[in-house]
């Protein structure tokens, strides 16, 4: 069985991320395997501008952004399979893959790197109902056949769910000479980036019906049209609001789940918010040198952010293989060392989770980020942060909302002035 | 002239079908859709019922015994899947202890085999953990089982197709003449033109009053009922280990809960009379109704899990019985109607039954060449590692993974296509081989399916379908009308 010191399960910009980093921390032996043709993940078919402007200081297409991680990995000489699908994932981190030229395969490693990324969720978990003809796509799906394969799905489009890729799709489909007729979204407010919604939407004219949602579906073979209907503030339909829209295609971009089966299959403990593994400071999972990055750890809105922290996971990972192979003969149980430090991290108050959900302190860097979304719309409210109840970080912020992931700095001096802090709480709460 | 014309080409008319190949008779199967199974048989229960629900003297319950004992060689015959898991109705009341009594005891006379009634509740949950904390008693149905019924149905098609059984697709019958002159005899107008035929079958589901009522002055009636279900996510397939259904009490039908065959959960169905016999909408009514009722016989459903929904509609006959037999009027035409619930199960004896009639009437010779052996499409994931490595050394395309949530591979979706009476649609490619029936519903796959169906079939991308002419996924091309 061939063995690795770190193989990173996905090659889109968490896993790429990752890899460079491990690298660059003096790790030799790391496999990327990646389940599509190409390196990049769905920067691919992101053919649109705005990425890099916090890791690069310019604007780039998705395609470009990745380029520069690829060409990096390439010079680095770090390995890599394409069209390699990962079975499964053993607890001893045994890794079972498959592809056309080596066919099933096992392979051993000292730590994995989870970076597989996030799937949409579909029409069915909605239970919208109505038919299921031809013309209902989601928003990644329909990106991909535009701007990979250079077909449209459609000319009379409505799109539900204003997430990021609805969004970018509602320029698109527009400039490939669609029309598309609104956008509707079940909450009272957008999913995606508030620059998505002025870029994507004001510029061209699409309108965005906030607190709506799609109650009929028509049309047996191919889609002929939808029924919009008000919802109130339970999100069920209000009688009497009905719209008819005909259409013959419909997107949408209702969500993003993280692709956690493996990492469930090896027994990574998960947190129901965000449905990615619990991590802490290290971007550790409750699996011993089982690392998480990127959006299978949770839904980012900007991919600066994603190789941000993929690149912590990936110098954590490779801090863990350097320790494990200095350790093996002393066996010194820093485990046990680390458990009895771990700082929990509470999110209450209109924080729906943290990343981390916890820290060891003396495993921290400088600076710890914590990432985290907050459940509704808040205006001029500001996030806290409380050790064991004190006060140590008050943060103002003018708009805060689902679609934009928040995030605090935590710094080591924090810790230093609370040597026995318990729980962290962060929070929202009026200025 | 053909001997025997099937329409429909369901579970009914490919089992007639199958059954008839075993005779020297020219027999084709029109259907009016563009593959096969793609009317009630390929949207209902997905299960193998015991036989104690119908009553007892009908015909309904008669092959729904004969079908299910069938059931297994069948499988194995045709290597389809097909499980015997069993299946308990659920009581939650004393006071409707009696009404499982009667089922148990019709059962009994049905001839049902491995029936009982566990009362006693640590009994009861050590077989079913999940069932609902006021749960009294159970009958317990150890023959029931789970099937897929794609794969049922492909399969008594394909076998049919391989012993020479000709299939028109996307051929709709428009009008039926009886042949006066001769006395005997149809001319079938489809709109693919005219056959001509000593008999039909009429196995046309929905339809089949329509069919009946061309020929016959005895009028039938087909009411499409409306059964709306909701399939949950296989994280959730192990909720339950048999088919649990809710006793009827006094506050309604119940609903099932069922593992598939594949591994999910299925939750349904409701029971809705509509005039449509094409509307397989869901409704936000029906949907809100599932989830409710699926929580009275089984605790803590996961319904967040749910992957899609969707509506089947059971032919519906107003005697609630199946009706099978020649029509004393019409020599010649055989009814094959009102095949609803447990028309699945039955299919095999309900093929065997329609033969027997063709036989007696055309006292046609046995076929020397028959073979009713078929091998499904391999499904690598019932391999060893070694044997599907050896399987990837020889056939590069099983170690190409293009549905991710189900593992399907080229392999398996170029072998569907290729077989008799092969795929020709995203749907077509779904019912043989799960691409795209998983957790993100095709958003991965259709893209790289549709690209295997252009290149194996030969035919732009644009034309390529979900379902059938009418479905075409796209539309056209980047800034043609620009």
């Amino acid at each position: 069985m061939k063995e690795y010191d770190i193989v990173v399960i996905g090659g889109g910009p968490a896993g790429l991320a990752s890899a460079l980093a491990a690298k660059e921390n003096g790790i030799k032996d790391i496999l990327i395997l990646e389940r599509d043709r190409e390196l990049g993940g769905i920067l691919n078919q992101c053919i649109h501008n705005g990425f890099g402007l916090h890791t690069f200081k310019e604007e780039l297409t998705g395609p470009e952004y990745a380029a520069r991680y690829i060409e990096r990995v390439v010079d680095m000489k770090i390995s890599y399979k394409l069209h390699t699908m990962v079975l499964d994932i053993r607890p001893d981190k045994v890794i079972t893959a498959m592809n056309k030229e080596e066919g099933l395969f096992e392979i051993r490693t000292k730590a994995i790197i989870l970076a597989m990324g996030c799937r949409e969720r579909a029409r069915g978990a909605l239970n919208i109902p109505g038919y299921r003809p031809a013309g209902i796509f989601s928003a990644g799906t329909a990106q991909w056949l535009v701007n990979k394969e250079g077909y449209l799905p459609g000319r009379e489009v409505v799109i539900l769910g204003s997430g990021d890729i609805g969004l970018i799709m509602a320029r698109r489909m527009t400039l490939e000479g669609a029309k598309v007729k609104v956008v509707a979204e079940l909450m009272p407010y957008s999913g995606g980036l508030k620059r998505n919604i002025v870029q994507c939407l004001d510029d061209y004219g699409i309108p965005l019906k906030l607190a709506h949602t799609i109650i009929d579906i028509k049309g047996k073979k191919r889609l002929e049209g939808v029924t919009l209907a008000q919802v109130d503030e339970n999100g069920k339909p209000v009688l009497g609001t009905e719209e008819e829209y005909s259409c013959d295609t419909l997107l949408l971009s209702v969500g993003l789940i993280p692709e956690n089966e493996l990492s469930g299959g090896m027994g990574v403990a998960m947190n129901p918010v965000t449905s990615g593994p619990f991590v802490n400071e290290s971007l550790e999972t409750n699996r011993e040198g089982v690392f998480a990055c990127g959006n299978v750890l949770h839904v980012h809105d900007l991919v600066d952010f994603v190789s941000e922290e993929a690149a912590v996971a990936g110098k954590n990972a490779a801090k863990y293989v350097k320790n494990q192979s200095e350790n093996r003969v002393s066996a010194a149980n820093s485990e046990e060392i680390v458990q009895d430090t771990k700082v929990c991290l509470k999110p209450v108050n209109g924080v729906r989770y943290t990343v981390p959900s916890t820290i060891n302190p003396s495993r921290m860097e400088e600076n710890q980020i914590v990432r985290f979304r907050v459940g509704a719309v808040y205006k001029n409210k500001t996030i806290g942060v409380y050790f064991d109840g004190e006060e140590v970080l008050k943060r103002k912020r003018m708009v805060m909302a689902p679609g934009e992931m928040e995030e605090v700095k935590l710094s080591k001096t924090m810790f230093l002035s609370h040597p026995n802090v318990q729980s962290i709480t962060i929070q929202v709460e009026d200025v | 002239m053909y001997d025997v014309i099937i329409i429909g080409a369901g579970v009914s008319g490919a089992a007639a079908a199958r059954e008839l190949s075993r005779y020297r008779l020219k027999v084709c199967v029109l259907e009016k859709e563009e593959d096969v199974c793609c009317g009630t048989s390929k949207a209902n229960s997905a299960l193998v019922h015991s036989g104690y629900d119908a009553a007892h003297g009908s015909l309904m319950a008669k092959l729904n015994v004969a079908g299910s004992a069938m059931m297994e060689e069948l499988s194995l015959e045709l290597d389809f899947p097909y499980k015997r898991i069993g299946s308990l109705m659920v009581c939650t009341s004393n006071e409707d202890l009696p009404q499982l009594q009667t089922l148990y005891s019709r059962g009994i006379q049905n001839g049902v085999k491995g029936l009982s009634v566990i009362t006693g509740k640590e009994e009861i949950r050590e077989i079913e953990p999940n069932l609902a904390d006021d749960v009294v008693a159970v009958l317990h149905a150890a023959s029931a089982g789970i099937v897929c019924p794609f794969g049922l149905n492909i399969a008594m098609a394909e076998n049919a197709a391989a012993n020479g059984v000709e299939f028109f697709f996307d051929t709709k019958v428009e009008r039926i003449f009886s042949n006066k002159k001769e006395q005997s005899g149809f001319q079938v107008k489809t709109s693919k033109g005219i056959f001509e035929t000593r008999c039909i079958v009429n196995a046309a589901g929905v339809y089949a009053d329509v069919f009946h009522n061309m020929v016959s002055n005895r009028k039938i009636h087909i009411t499409a009922r409306a059964g709306e279900y909701c399939l949950l996510d296989k994280s959730a397939g192990e909720h339950v280990n048999h088919t649990v259904f809710a006793l009827p009490t006094k506050l309604g039908k119940g609903v099932l809960v069922s593992p598939t065959i594949h591994g999910n959960l299925l939750v349904g169905p409701t029971a809705v009379n509509i005039e449509d016999k094409e509307d397989t909408a869901t409704t936000r009514e029906g949907l809100t109704e599932l989830i409710e009722k699926a929580g009275m016989s089984v605790r803590k459903l996961p319904i967040r899990q749910v992957i899609t929904s969707f509506t089947g509609l059971r032919a519906h006959e107003d005697n609630h019985d199946f009706l099978i037999g020649e029509l004393p009027d019409v020599p010649g035409f055989v009814d094959c109607a009102g095949i609803e619930s447990p028309g699945l199960t039955a299919s095999p004896a309900i093929g065997l039954m329609v033969a027997d009639i063709i036989r007696e009437k055309l006292q046609p010779e046995v076929n020397p060449d028959f073979n009713g052996r078929r091998t499904g499409i391999l499904n690598p994931n019932t391999l060893s590692k070694e044997e599907r490595a050896a399987l990837i050394a020889a056939k590069p395309a099983y170690g190409n993974v293009i549905c991710r949530c189900e593992t399907v591979t080229e392999g398996e979706i170029i072998d569907a296509i290729r077989r008799p009476l092969g795929a020709k649609s995203l749907d077509g490619v779904k019912r043989r081989v799960r691409a795209g029936m998983g957790r993100c519903q095709a958003g991965f796959c259709s893209p790289r399916v549709m690209e295997i169906l252009s290149r194996e079939l030969g035919m732009d991308m644009k034309k390529v379908t979900k379902n059938g002419a009418g479905s075409e996924l796209l539309l056209g091309t980047n800034k043609d009308r620009l």
